[in-house]
């Protein structure tokens, strides 16, 4: 009779239980697959852009040794000088045996168009070289260095390859003779754009990115907060702050590319600002940021607990002390946060730049706001579209050094939430 | 309060007038280019070459497509507008008609060499040879019926092979550009007319109604078989070796960097090689250009010395450091005419 136990209470209660602790166990397992699902896209976004990267920071270089022949030069104009024919000399004492108008083009093929300008800046900053021989690593041509790197098969058809069976057998001797090797690749980061991949470099771009955020950054940040202050602490509530409150979040949800028209049509055709200046990218760039400051300094002024400003004007001190010397202190790091994370928007921006010519081929290193310049997504977009192969390495490289400075600053943004931010 | 931030206002307008009227004063000491991508490669080694040999600064180009490079050109004269503009095709009558409507009277027309159009495949498969009726066929929207009758339908084509017998028994997929590409316009204008006009009553069409020969002849089908691939080529080339099926549609200086991946189509029995696009053998080529203001020359520094380069025998002739680039050079006499319209900056004068 008392075989059959009666349910209780507890024993339903404990079957529930083991369902819900099921239930919470599967649902912490979602989080978790979508943690690592994001994780592994993001890791086999980065392992492929540098397995396609890191070669870009090496490059092929040749030894040559070259003799500044005294005859090659006129002392009053050394500019004039024929640089190109240094390098072909020593190319025909390496090759004494090449004969044949179409065999020398193509052994002169193997170092960079780039050589001259070298020899050009070596004699240009110390003529007393001139008469000597000297050794010197000059940079290989681009086919040259994909074939070194890997990128080009001995096994295609000599027709199909753009280095011929001599070049390849003149590139082995140069090697076992180790005239021929792979060396940090410094011109990278030290040199401006160029057509020709050994010589193309990403200084340019990275300098224009830098005026560009500092324009903006200027421009921006004191904006920002001066709105996020009056909006916060000092605007009645009205019809009107209402609408400027809608119109800010309006505009933080706008396609970029819309400030960029702005731009065109305000700075550049009314004001008549020059074209691809960082200056007037650093304008359109802080219109684009504005909302994101302004909106991350209203949530920081937000957060400071009221007791906090009620203190300062109890003991009598003015509403903009009160303001000044307590509230924007303590709400100064997440202000800080959001502007990082404004800048490291605009730093990745390229469409708005598109409509006031930034996206251009710009050799020289701007030394200026007013400067023609470009900017490094605007760098990364140019040489994608190049049809040097050598370039596909150099835009994944670009890639890394964009990646590398945003995670910087990102890094910078929760470092100062985590030291200086305070939780109440 | 307010009082201040009129004075705030009054300084910060006054910052702006002035670096923009200090830009306007000292004018501009490099050369400005805007214009179409395809001749961006070309007139970018120029500029370097140029900025390496000369004193002059490396003049900047940007890259804006022709039809946005003709409205920055036309929009006015003066060192805020550029001096120079690059085009994949010739400039039209109507930019021409803004252009002297903006007080940009002068301008000088200089053809700068030939640029083939390819229709490629990966190397895996065997190559093809297309004449252009196959292609306006398995291309095009509407094409004539199968039947035979003088009417149009929706293009049934779904593999080459029942285009033409000889073509292989593939799907059809061709990537290419999408319509705002100066590439795509080139493309369908030389190809797909060139093989509508092959059938003869729709060829009778274009006396008739020249509109309607346009829309037959130039829109292309929306069903699938052809991929807008967006305007990098190289993300083309990419596709073209993963997909040994497809066909793509895209500049001759790609086709000559990736010659061990991908393989040129004959198109109306000629290959496109360089020397039979140079030979204006090969059907698919179009001349491309750059347009200079006559006015900036003198007043803008380096202006001279940078045309001189341009149309210099060692940049565009037959050895120059162009065709090491993928350029088409013109014939010898064709460059001298150029070269010797630059030199006298002869203007252009187009009538309707």
């Amino acid at each position: 009779m008392q075989s059959q136990k009666k349910e209780t209470s507890m024993d339903k209660m404990n079957i529930g239980l083991a369902k819900r602790y099921r239930k919470e166990r599967r649902f912490r397992l979602f989080g978790l697959a979508a943690v690592f699902a994001s994780i592994t896209f993001l890791g086999i976004l980065f392992i492929s852009i540098a397995a396609n990267g890191w070669t870009a920071f090496q490059q092929s270089e040749i030894l040559l040794d070259i003799h500044f022949d005294p005859a090659e030069f006129d002392v009053d104009n050394l500019s004039s000088a024929n640089y190109g024919a240094l390098v072909k000399n020593s190319m025909r004492s390496l090759f004494p045996e090449v004969k044949g108008r179409s065999d020398k083009r193509n052994l002169y093929r193997l170092t960079s168009s780039g050589a001259a300008y070298i020899l050009q800046d070596m004699v240009m900053k110390d003529s007393g070289i001139i008469g000597s021989t000297k050794q010197i690593w000059l940079p290989a041509d681009d086919e040259v260095d994909m074939f070194m790197k890997g990128y080009i098969s001995r096994d295609v058809a000599e027709s199909d390859r753009r280095l011929n069976d001599k070049q390849i057998s003149w590139m082995d001797t140069l090697v076992a003779e180790k005239r021929l090797e792979k060396k940090l690749n410094t011109t990278f980061l030290t040199a401006g754009d160029s057509r020709e991949p050994e010589l193309a470099g990403i200084r340019g771009a990275v300098v224009g990115s830098l005026f560009t955020l500092a324009v903006t950054l200027l421009l921006s940040f004191p904006i920002g907060v001066a709105t996020a202050v009056y909006l916060e602490e000092f605007a009645p509530r009205n019809k009107w702050t209402d609408l400027v409150e809608v119109n800010i979040n309006n505009l933080s949800a706008v396609p970029s590319i819309v400030f960029g028209l702005l731009g065109l049509a305000v700075f550049l055709n009314v004001f008549g600002m020059p074209r691809s200046a960082p200056l007037v990218g650093g304008l359109v760039l802080t219109l684009m940021t504005l909302p994101t400051i302004i909106i991350a300094s209203r949530a920081a002024l937000k957060s400071v607990p009221p007791s906090i400003r009620e203190a300062a004007l109890g003991v009598g001190a003015s509403k903009m002390q009160a303001i000044t010397h307590h509230i924007l202190p303590l709400a100064l790091p997440g202000m800080m946060t959001g502007t990082i994370i404004g800048m490291a928007q605009a730093l990745g921006e390229t469409a708005p730049l598109l409509m006031i010519g930034m996206v251009a081929f710009i050799v020289d290193v701007p030394g200026s706001v007013i400067d023609p310049s470009t900017v490094l997504p605007v760098q990364i977009y140019l040489w994608a579209d190049s049809p040097e192969r050598a370039f596909v390495e150099r835009t994944s490289a670009a890639i890394m050094v964009l990646l590398a400075f945003l995670i910087s600053m990102n890094a910078i943004a929760v470092f100062l939430r985590r030291k200086c931010e305070r939780r109440w | 309060m307010l009082k201040k931030g009129l004075v705030f206002a009054a300084a910060a307008s006054l910052a702006v007038s002035a670096v923009s009227s200090a830009y306007a004063a000292s004018g501009r000491d490099y050369i400005s280019v805007v214009g179409s991508s395809t001749v961006y490669p070309f007139a970018t080694t120029v500029a370097e070459q140029f900025g390496k040999t000369t004193k002059f600064k490396t003049p900047k180009i940007e890259s804006t497509g022709s039809g946005g490079g003709m409205k920055l050109f036309c929009a006015a004269s003066g060192v805020n507008s550029p001096d120079i503009t690059n085009a994949s095709r010739r400039i039209k009558y109507s930019e021409y008609e803004k252009c002297q409507k903006n007080g940009v009277k002068k301008i000088t027309e200089v053809k700068i060499g030939y640029d083939g159009i390819v229709l490629a495949n990966s190397k895996e498969v065997a190559p093809v040879a297309f004449s252009k009726k196959d292609i306006f066929l398995a291309l095009a929207k509407d094409v004539p019926d199968p039947n035979g009758s003088e009417k149009l339908v929706a293009n049934p084509y779904k593999t080459w092979k029942e285009v033409n017998p000889a073509l292989p028994d593939v799907k059809i997929e061709v990537l290419g550009p999408p319509p705002t590409s100066g590439t795509r316009d080139a493309f369908v204008e030389l190809a797909m007319e060139g093989g509508c006009k092959e059938i003869g009553w729709i060829k009778a069409l274009k006396k008739k109604d020249q509109q309607q020969f346009k829309s037959v002849c130039h829109t292309v089908r929306e069903d699938g078989a052809y991929v807008e691939a967006g305007e990098n080529d190289n993300l083309i080339v990419q596709k073209l070796t993963a997909n040994p099926k497809a066909f793509g549609i895209f500049g001759f200086s790609y086709l000559d960097q990736n010659g061990d991946k991908i393989q040129g189509s004959n198109v109306g029995g000629v290959s496109p090689t360089f020397e039979n696009i140079a030979a204006g053998k090969y059907p698919v080529s179009r001349p491309l250009y750059f347009y200079v203001k006559n006015s900036h020359v003198g007043v803008v520094p380096g202006m001279a010395e940078f045309l001189q380069e341009f149309t210099s025998e060692k940049a565009w002739g037959a050895d120059g450091y162009l065709s090491d680039k993928g350029l088409i050079p013109m014939p010898e006499a064709e460059r001298k005419k150029f070269a010797a319209d630059v030199k006298k900056l002869k203007p252009l004068v187009l009538t309707k």
